[in-house]
């Protein structure tokens, strides 16, 4: 039987299974091949919060999405065109995101009696006729593992935990990818055991050999290599590009990063990366609490570190009256806030934008602190390394705020060189001559950073308000008003300081979207296709909050009309209407789930069809 | 530390210290209550400043809210007078950014043992190199005479009006308890003993924590008198001395003898005991020391005050250094772009 192979501009698929099955590494794996293939893409884990929910129940369902074209990738991809299902339960918890007309490919040993029990199935799925407007694909794949395995002498748990790459296999095949950059990571990964390494590149090629072999597919496809600028890339998450983002910047600001951290969903692994950077002179301290964790950011910022405390909503909500110190000692402090779904515990591994407020406002007093937020997983390394130049010219706290969505999600990064960053250092108050703790530079507002060890600079700081320059203490009424009015002036001088807001598109029109965070490339996939219809709209995406760049007031009248997207009830246009006194709209859903382009889409339609 | 504090501190001219204690006295008026028991201790710890041979821009005092938090103030050292109970934090972060900083934290019995008791006991189980300094004068103060977590049971305070139906801790059992690697209980009223301790505890490498009875003449006047004044305290306290029988008493007549594991008030002068019978301290038996600091709310014995123990240990500063040490000397001084290439990468031609 002969096979046909049609060329796709873009795909996306989704590995899903129990949270054992390795879907995880399934998806990686796939992506790296894709990655050096030359494929722009854009990938998003989904896993659940429990760490082994029970086997084959909804709740315990892994995914895996990888989006993977020719073009540019901006999403992980609304909707997947090839869904693997390891299980019952993963098949019902995936089937909406399922385009009509998908292909499925299922383990049909994850469908028995008890899995569909699990999956809360009457009957089986695969043969009652409900996934007739799909192509399924049945494959018994736990089998088919045995018997590739069947003469090492495995035990069945590891014959078990090798299924995955039986999946794996077929989908290069499916897809045209060489199993040799797998072939290579399984020698690397398990090099002290060679019998993991065997297995899994038997399974693999064993998969990939029976898509070639069984005549159950009938078309291949082909993805061209992505046209992206020349260069050495690397697949990074989010998360892994903050705290590269810190090291870098606290290798040009010539200090010792220092991390005060404390475990949480979805921020720990920024605390794991840095913990494995000691040879940057990196410390890293998981403290006691979140509310210990940025006071020693605090105490070592005092020091003369690059201070840092990295957590999550929750995390945030201890850390206040800690931002509040910063703000008033006029300390330089990074605290990225890694957001999630919300209030209280609300949804650890979700994604969400419901912490803007709260990173504006959220503090007791008249508590300035500038605001950023990353647009992509690899925008995160530019935005970490921009909030700690900020922290150190402006002697201030800063908020970076990105989502589970970013943190978790990766993308291609075009490797930089450390050439090409620049340099941020800035040097120390050394000279004891008429030395004022509270003395300004005129251009920036900030205070001269005076560090422990200097001789003749001894002072005392602390949240109690403070004299102007002296930095004494004072309960001075009019000192007190200065004092309010010279933060907040200091936070609104960075403006100066940042790059304009650029539109994506005509810079005047019918409509403007403004975004902000992670839902940039949901948002840019949107305005690009309602744009290639020849609609009038175009994308602005802020990534300076606070302060914004300057020139936001004069394009906002340029716009009939201006819509807001967030995963929040609407934080962003809040402010937007309170400074600019423009009548936004809204486009507000708080699922846990990132934007699909397809809905902001519709919202546009909605929105111009009115005009 | 960085190459820019590197620079600062290790080309810095440091003054050959040759300092009397009025130099570590800050230009900031003292603000405490006239009578305040904070003010003995301000003094004692400028005294004994000066025999620390350290340059006094090497030595940072932290310190939570509260009456006793006002110390750094008075400090003519660098400081912190930073948010409540959270100075055990920030000293912590500020010793592993600087270990080379002599660093020092002021707290009292509300800022350390209530709302920053969290920070406190895990200070203590990981051995920071810090001074800790609880001035416990077993009321709030600064908020006007509410009870605190040392405040005795049946307390009647502006917020226990029939009475406080809380225990109290024992701050040093709790010490004990929380690993912590000195523990020492000093008084406001003994400058002598008081400086001992401080010196001691100063000199001591890993988290040194000290209690100081203090008197608060406006809201808790007198809590500790029977221990401080002439006519009881050589009756109600006893001096713990490394490697000397526990002896007390006006006329030192009376000692500690342990029965079984409990220690029991014996005389020396009835005959039926000799101080041959009696407890012998020792600062490197944590046994003993669980021992002794349990004899506090015991009204049959007198109060032990003195070092219940110094057991050094490694620190989590130096420990944390070491480990970035190791790292750099085995793989070198970490390049960016060997980091920034590492991992799976490709080339896009």
């Amino acid at each position: 039987m002969s096979v046909e192979t049609k060329t796709l501009d873009e795909v996306t698929i989704r590995f899903a299974g129990d949270s054992g099955d390795g879907m995880q590494i399934t998806g990686s794996q796939f992506t790296s091949t894709s990655a050096v293939m030359g494929n722009d893409l854009s990938t998003l884990p989904d896993y659940p919060a429990e760490i082994r929910a029970p086997q084959g129940t909804l709740g315990g369902v892994s995914g895996f999405q990888i989006h993977f074209g020719s073009t540019a990738i901006n999403t992980p991809g609304d909707m997947c065109d090839v869904l693997v299902a390891m299980n019952a339960a993963a098949l019902k918890v995936n089937l909406r995101g399922l385009v009509d007309g998908g292909v499925i490919i299922v383990n049909t040993d994850g469908f028995n009696d008890k899995n569909l029990r699990s999956a809360g199935y009457d009957e089986s799925p695969l043969s009652n006729g409900s996934l007739s407007k799909y192509q399924v694909f049945p494959v018994d794949i736990s089998k088919l593992t045995e018997l590739a395995l069947a003469d090492m002498n495995l035990s069945s748990k590891v014959v078990d935990r090798t299924k995955n790459f039986f999946a794996l296999g077929m989908m290069y095949w499916m897809f045209n990818r060489q199993v040799e950059n797998t072939v290579e990571w399984l020698k690397m990964k398990f090099a002290k055991k060679p019998e993991i390494v065997e297995s899994n590149i038997r399974v693999l090629k064993a998969g990939w050999n029976y898509a070639e072999t069984v005549d159950i597919f009938t078309v291949r496809y082909d993805v061209k290599p992505a046209k992206l600028k020349a260069g050495r890339y690397r697949n990074l998450t989010g998360n892994s590009a903050v705290a590269l983002g810190l090291v870098a910047a606290a290798e040009k600001a010539k200090l010792d990063l220092f991390l005060g951290s404390y475990p949480i969903t979805p921020a720990s692994e920024i605390l794991h990366d840095l913990s494995g950077y000691k040879n940057f002179g990196v410390k890293t301290f998981q403290a006691e609490d979140e509310i210990a964790a940025i006071a020693s950011a605090i105490g070592a910022s005092f020091g003369g570190a690059l201070a840092v405390t990295t957590t999550s909503g929750p995390g945030l909500a201890l850390k206040t009256e800690a931002v509040g110190l910063a703000v008033m000692t006029e300390l330089p402090l990074v605290i990225v806030n890694v957001q999630r779904g919300g209030p209280s515990t609300g949804l650890p591994t979700k994604t969400e934008q419901a912490d803007l407020l709260q990173a504006l406002y959220g503090r007791n007093g008249e508590s300035p602190v500038p605001v950023l937020a990353a647009s992509t997983p690899s925008d995160c390394f530019y935005m970490a390394f921009e909030a700690a130049r900020i922290a150190l010219k402006y002697m201030t706290p800063v908020f970076l705020l990105t989502d589970g969505y970013l943190g978790n999600g990766s993308e291609p990064w075009l490797v930089p060189t450390e050439a090409e960053l620049p340099d941020i250092s800035k040097p120390f108050r050394t000279n004891p001559e008429n030395f004022q703790p509270y003395e300004r530079d005129d251009e920036t507002f900030a205070r001269e950073w005076a560090i422990p060890g200097t001789p003749g600079l001894e002072h005392r700081i602390g949240g109690l308000e403070k004299k102007n320059k002296a930095g004494s203490i004072s309960y001075d009424p009019e000192n007190h008003d200065l004092m309010i009015r010279i933060r907040a002036e200091k936070v609104e001088r960075i403006a100066n300081d940042i790059p304009l807001a650029k539109v994506d598109g005509d810079e005047s029109g019918d409509l403007l979207v403004i975004g902000w965070g992670g839902t940039y490339g949901a948002i840019r996939t949107a305005v690009e296709k309602r744009r290639a219809d020849g609609k009038s709209v175009s994308h602005l995406h802020l990534k300076y909050i606070n302060p914004m760049p300057k020139n936001i007031g004069e394009i906002l009248p340029k716009f009939k009309k201006i819509l807001v997207p967030e995963i929040n009830l609407g934080q962003l246009i809040k402010v937007l209407r309170e400074k600019f006194l423009v009548d936004a709209i809204g486009y507000n859903v708080v699922a846990g789930l990132p934007f699909k382009s397809t809905e902001i889409e519709q919202k546009i339609e909605e929105l111009l069809g009115g005009l | 530390m960085g190459k820019l504090v590197d620079d600062v501190v290790t080309q810095a001219e440091h003054a050959s210290v040759k300092y009397v204690a009025k130099d570590f006295a800050s230009d900031q008026e003292v603000r405490w209550c006239p009578g305040c028991g904070d003010y003995s201790i301000l003094a004692q710890m400028q005294r004994i400043m000066p025999d620390m041979n350290i340059p006094r821009e090497k030595i940072v005092f932290v310190s939570g809210i509260g009456c006793s938090s006002r110390f750094p103030y008075y400090m003519n050292t660098y400081g912190i007078h930073s948010i409540h109970g959270r100075a055990t934090a920030i000293a912590s972060g500020l010793k592993m950014a600087r270990p080379d900083l002599m660093v020092w934290v002021i707290t009292g019995d509300g800022d350390g043992l209530s709302i920053g008791g969290n920070h406190m006991i895990h200070l203590m189980r990981r051995n920071v190199d810090l001074n800790v300094v609880m001035f416990n004068n077993q009321i709030y103060g600064l908020t006007k005479g509410q009870y605190s977590p040392t405040s005795e049971f049946g307390k009647v305070t502006k917020s226990t009006p029939q009475g406080s139906i809380d225990y109290p801790f024992n701050p040093a059992a709790l010490a004990l308890g929380s690993s912590c690697a000195f523990v020492a209980r000093t008084l406001d009223r003994e400058p002598k003993h008081l400086q001992y301790v401080l010196k001691r505890a100063a000199e001591f490498k890993g988290t040194s924590y000290v209690e100081v009875y203090q008197n608060c003449n406006v809201f808790n006047d007198g809590a500790f008198f029977q221990f401080t004044e002439k006519e009881t305290k050589d009756d109600s306290v006893v001096y713990l001395e490394h490697g000397k029988p526990l002896v007390f008493g006006k006329n030192k007549d009376k000692g500690i003898k342990l029965d079984g594991f409990s220690p029991v008030v014996v005389s020396l002068t009835d005959g039926m005991h000799s101080i041959n019978d009696l407890l012998i301290h020792n600062e490197k038996d944590s046994t003993l020391a669980f021992i002794m600091a349990n004899m506090t709310y015991n009204a049959a014995l007198p109060r032990p005050v003195g070092i219940f123990q110094a057991i050094e240990r490694p620190t989590y500063d130096g420990e944390m250094s070491k480990q970035i040490d190791a790292t750099i000397s085995k793989r070198g001084r970490g390049s960016l772009d060997k980091l920034f290439a590492s991992g799976d990468t490709w080339m896009i031609q």
